[in-house]
């Protein structure tokens, strides 16, 4: 029996799981897959909107900025890479210029910081590859970058440190409402709880409607990227937006926290969960990018990915308690920016929703702060002897792109949340995310996962049941 | 901080034959730093016949052919440490390594040898549409899961590309039981060697499509099926020339890349071409004391090549250490038309002896003609019926030829003659 049940394993569950975890409650996350951040946490433009996209009085608006503002503190508890590199939307005429003037005043009715609109001169001193064709830009100080998988891995493995239960492969599939909810499994697992959080991205308007709210639906659309080579990180330092115009808000050009540049995402509505990428959307990046930029190093791609954003009819978050059952609460249609704003909404629904519905007391031995994950390659010499004196695996390295050890991808594999698969182990210690995408390292990888787990290789799988990544021995 | 004359990063067949090489040339302070728990390199897992042929006259194993070299490593007593990967290389030959047993230590070097070979190019450097599941492996690892791990990837296969590994694991992979469906090539020829096209295709009646590319790779969890197209002369897929395949295995075989990622950071000097160093005909590359052989330098077809060339950047280096730097007259050496590129890209005058260029051409052509220029005039005439991209040509420049050069050498090929 517990006092909240938190369904959906992404960045907005996550970060509400870790939120309630400072409580004295019973508090656990239902998750469909085999893992957690495998829904659009994972993949994403991993942006820390400044906050002047939004319509004032949005909650998207308002949960941003306040998003904004805490992310420098919680990523630094939390151990996740986050660096404020500043955005800047361009302008590739006089229209454009104005749209900025818009988005400018807008974003401080918002209560964005430091923004400004910059000359083609100050633009290209800042950012030498964009296109000369660019007359200008909005600047944004405050904007930033975070590794979204991270955030989420590590803000549930901090609630589970705090208490919090995970249930993976749990794809609810009914809820009941007696005294309690009772939350049934497609595998039969059932769970009671006093009060249910509906977190779950793209099906979180199938969970409502099973208590029957059918107050809103969700919609997709699908963002293909490509991802290139840290050879090619010092392409751009700045976040590069395009001015949104009437035929949408185009594509961004971005570092990444882990040092690579990120390309994307397209704009095309689908109406399934489909994360294909198409050699059309591709081909729409690389044009877009070279509009953007001159001489982007398209050659150094490394992956493409896509991700679907899961958008409501209300286009604007829903975060509230649902009309049609007590206890039940919806935070659904968190769509960009809900990256950024999931600190502030995760305060917002323990804080003031849940906090209103049960009687919520703190805990005395909340420990807010999980150590630094993987940071390995980042330590002086002294400290990595120390480790490996210490930890003899920590000398082995087994990604070689990246210089993650062993000892990382076992510690992957034993703290929480527990990695069990390749994918999971990669979005944990980056091992297989580097130019040659686990070549070489695969093998590795599979071994020391059967080898922590007792299992034999054959059962090791990419992303859960159906992706083993063997069919058997050789004759 | 440990000393040593030589250090060797990579114990494959080129760090192998580059320290016999040093070693018999004078200098005995050597080590060899090897990341895998054994010596041997990508020939481990390449456990079928072929190897040696030009060199020991036989054909052997990969294991066998570099256990001839384990062998003579072990004879001299040079220093090996395994399960040691080098992380960083300085300017000046300071070398980073780390192991379980010493955690990270530093080594300075008066020279330092690359070998650490080379890394297969992935799916997502093409940027193939479709999904990201399991199934879809290089085919280099498909052959380290097969041969090395006795496992099986798939039973139902289509491989892109017809690089030498892809046609290998396409024989490989059927005699395990697997079918293998297809081989696209996207190039209209194969970038193979013809015995493998012959041995490992051909004799099993493994269809290979040139000019074709997969479009589409479908799956949920596993591989599904994958949609392949015709291309045109631009490599672009022509519409309505789709085919489907289904299948649960994609391997992709579509070209190896010098792993030089240490090299960059020395601030060594890469040739867009190859990816690997720009070297002197001694292979020292534009950083004094520093000396690239083997697949690190450029992806060679047989590795009794890489042999060869290893033992060349082994005297070279140990020479560097028993005489100090030597004063250079240096040439630049250019790929002319027709040619991807040429190695050495710089021939120093002052270094005596013939030179041996190493080329490969950028398509196939028949009955053409290879020719080496200067400034002024031409110094070599070379007619050939046919050349292709999947096979590296060499030519040999006398001494004498070499001192009158005046100006920068160019190679190039002329069609039709
Ligand atoms: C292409 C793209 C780019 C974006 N870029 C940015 C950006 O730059 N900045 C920014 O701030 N935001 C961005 N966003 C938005 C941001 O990614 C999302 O707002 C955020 O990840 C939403 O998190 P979530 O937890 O609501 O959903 P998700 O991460 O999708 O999590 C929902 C979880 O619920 C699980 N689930 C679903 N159904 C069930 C069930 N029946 N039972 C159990 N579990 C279930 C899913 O498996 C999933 O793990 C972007 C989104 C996309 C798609
Ligand atoms: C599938 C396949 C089939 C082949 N078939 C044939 C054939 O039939 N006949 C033939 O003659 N040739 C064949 N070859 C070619 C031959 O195997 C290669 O040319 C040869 O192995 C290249 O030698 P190398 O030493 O340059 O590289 P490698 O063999 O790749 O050795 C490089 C070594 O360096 C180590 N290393 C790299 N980086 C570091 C670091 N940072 N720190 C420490 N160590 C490091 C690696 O672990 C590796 O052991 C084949 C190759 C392949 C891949």
């Amino acid at each position: 029996m517990f006092d909240v049940a938190v369904i959906g394993g992404g960045v907005i569950g996550g970060l509400i799981l870790r939120e309630l975890s400072a409580y004295d409650i019973k508090i656990c996350l239902l998750e469909k897959e085999s893992d957690v951040a495998m829904g659009q946490s994972k993949a994403n433009s991993g942006i820390v909107h400044a906050g002047f996209d939004a319509k004032p009085d949005s909650l998207k608006a308002k949960f941003n900025v306040l998003g904004n503002r805490l992310m420098p503190q919680i990523t630094k508890e939390l151990g996740v890479k986050y660096k404020n590199n500043g955005s800047l939307v361009l302008a590739f005429s006089q229209e454009e210029m104005k749209t900025l003037e818009e988005l400018k005043s807008r974003g401080e009715e918002n209560g964005v910081e430091g923004l400004e609109i910059i000359s083609q001169e100050e633009l290209i001193k800042k950012e030498p590859n964009v296109s000369k064709k660019a007359i200008g830009a909005l600047y944004a100080p405050t904007g930033g970058i975070v590794c979204p998988y991270e955030l989420t891995l590590a803000s549930i493995g901090n609630a589970m440190d705090n208490g919090a239960e995970l249930f993976t492969k749990f794809d609810v599939c009914e809820i009941k409402k007696d005294v309690d909810f009772i939350i049934t499994a497609e595998d039969g697992r059932q769970i009671t709880a006093k009060a249910v959080i509906n977190c779950a991205g793209y099906g979180s308007q199938k969970i409502a409607n099973f208590i029957g709210d059918f107050s809103f639906t969700v919609g997709g659309r699908k963002g293909e990227y490509i991802l290139l080579d840290r050879q090619s990180g010092g392409f751009a330092s700045h976040t590069l937006f395009c001015t949104p115009t009437k035929k949408g808000k185009g594509i961004l050009v971005s570092p990444t926290v882990d040092g690579n540049i990120l390309l994307g995402p397209t704009a095309e509505e689908v109406d399934f969960d489909d994360r294909t990428t198409t050699s059309n959307g591709l081909q729409s990046v690389i044009s877009k990018a070279n509009e953007m930029c001159q001489g982007v190093p398209h050659h150094t791609a490394i992956t493409s990915f896509a991700g679907v954003r899961a958008y409501s009819d209300r286009h604007d978050f829903i975060i509230e308690e649902s009309k049609v059952q007590k206890g039940f609460f919806n935070c659904a249609g968190i769509e960009s920016p809900g990256l950024t704003s999931a600190p502030a909404i995760a305060k917002h629904v323990a804080g003031e929703l849940i906090g209103k519905t049960l009687n919520l007391k703190k805990k005395e031995n909340f420990n807010p702060i999980r150590k630094p994950d993987y940071f390995f390659s980042e330590l002086s010499v002294e400290e990595k002897n120390e480790i490996i004196k210490k930890d003899p695996a920590y000398g082995r390295i087994i990604c070689r792109c990246e210089q993650i050890t062993e000892g990382e991808i076992i510690r992957a594999l034993t703290e929480n949340p527990r990695a069990t698969d390749i994918d999971g182990v990669k979005r944990r210690t980056r091992a297989g995310m580097g130019r040659c995408q686990g070549g070489f390292c695969q093998p590795y990888v599979a071994e020391i996962i059967a080898r922590v787990n007792g299992t034999d290789i054959e059962t090791v799988t990419k992303n859960g049941k159906g992706s083993e990544l063997l069919v058997g021995k050789t004759k | 901080m440990k000393n040593y004359d030589i250090v060797i990063i990579g114990g494959g067949p080129a760090g192998l034959a580059a320290a016999v090489s040093a070693y018999d040339n004078g200098v005995k302070s050597i080590l060899i730093l090897e990341r895998d728990e054994c010596l041997g390199g990508i020939l481990n897992q390449c456990i079928h016949n072929g190897f040696g042929l030009t060199r020991f006259k036989e054909s052997m194993t990969g294991p066998e052919y570099a256990y001839k070299f384990i062998e003579e490593v072990q004879k001299r007593g040079i220093e090996v440490s395994l399960n040691t990967t080098v992380l960083s290389l300085t300017k000046d030959k300071v070398v980073t390594a780390i192991n379980s047993q010493e955690g990270v230590t530093l080594i300075k070097a008066k020279a330092v040898i690359l070998a650490m070979g080379c890394r297969e190019r992935s799916r997502g450097a093409l940027n193939v549409a479709g999904a990201r599941v399991a199934g879809i492996y290089s085919a280099g690892t498909a052959q380290k899961y097969v041969n090395v791990k006795g496992y099986l990837p798939g039973k139902d296969v289509v491989i892109l590309g017809s690089g030498d590994i892809g046609l290998i694991m396409a024989r490989r992979m059927t005699l395990e039981g697997a079918k293998v469906h297809a081989v696209c090539e996207i190039m209209p020829h194969s970038s193979g060697l013809k015995r493998n096209i012959v041995q490992c295709l051909n004799d099993f009646d493994i269809p290979l499509y040139l000019s074709h590319t997969i479009t589409r790779i479908d799956g949920d969890k596993r591989v599904t099926g994958v949609e392949i197209s015709a291309v045109d002369s631009d490599k672009k897929p022509i519409k309505g020339s789709e085919k489907y395949i289904k299948c649960d295995t994609v391997l992709f075989s579509v070209g190896l890349i010098p792993e030089n990622e240490l090299s960059k950071e020395a601030g060594i000097r890469l040739s867009p071409k190859t990816k690997g160093a720009e070297v002197y005909q001694n292979r020292e590359t534009d950083v004094s004391g520093i000396f690239a052989c083997g697949n690190v330098l450029q992806v060679h077809d047989l590795v009794d090549f890489v042999s060869e060339e290893s033992e060349l950047a082994g005297k070279s280096a140990s020479e560097y250490v028993l005489n100090g730097e030597a004063e250079k007259n240096a040439i630049n050496c250019i790929a002319g038309a027709n040619l991807s590129y040429v190695l050495p890209q710089r021939i120093d005058k002052n270094a005596g002896g013939s030179v041996t260029l190493f080329f490969r051409t950028s398509g196939v052509f028949k009955n053409c003609k290879i020719t080496v220029q200067d400034g002024q005039k031409t110094l070599l005439e070379i007619k050939k019926r046919v050349a292709v991209p999947g096979e590296m040509e060499r030519v040999n420049l006398t001494e004498d030829k070499i001192k009158s050069i005046v100006g920068e050498l160019t190679v190039g090929l002329e069609e039709g003659v």
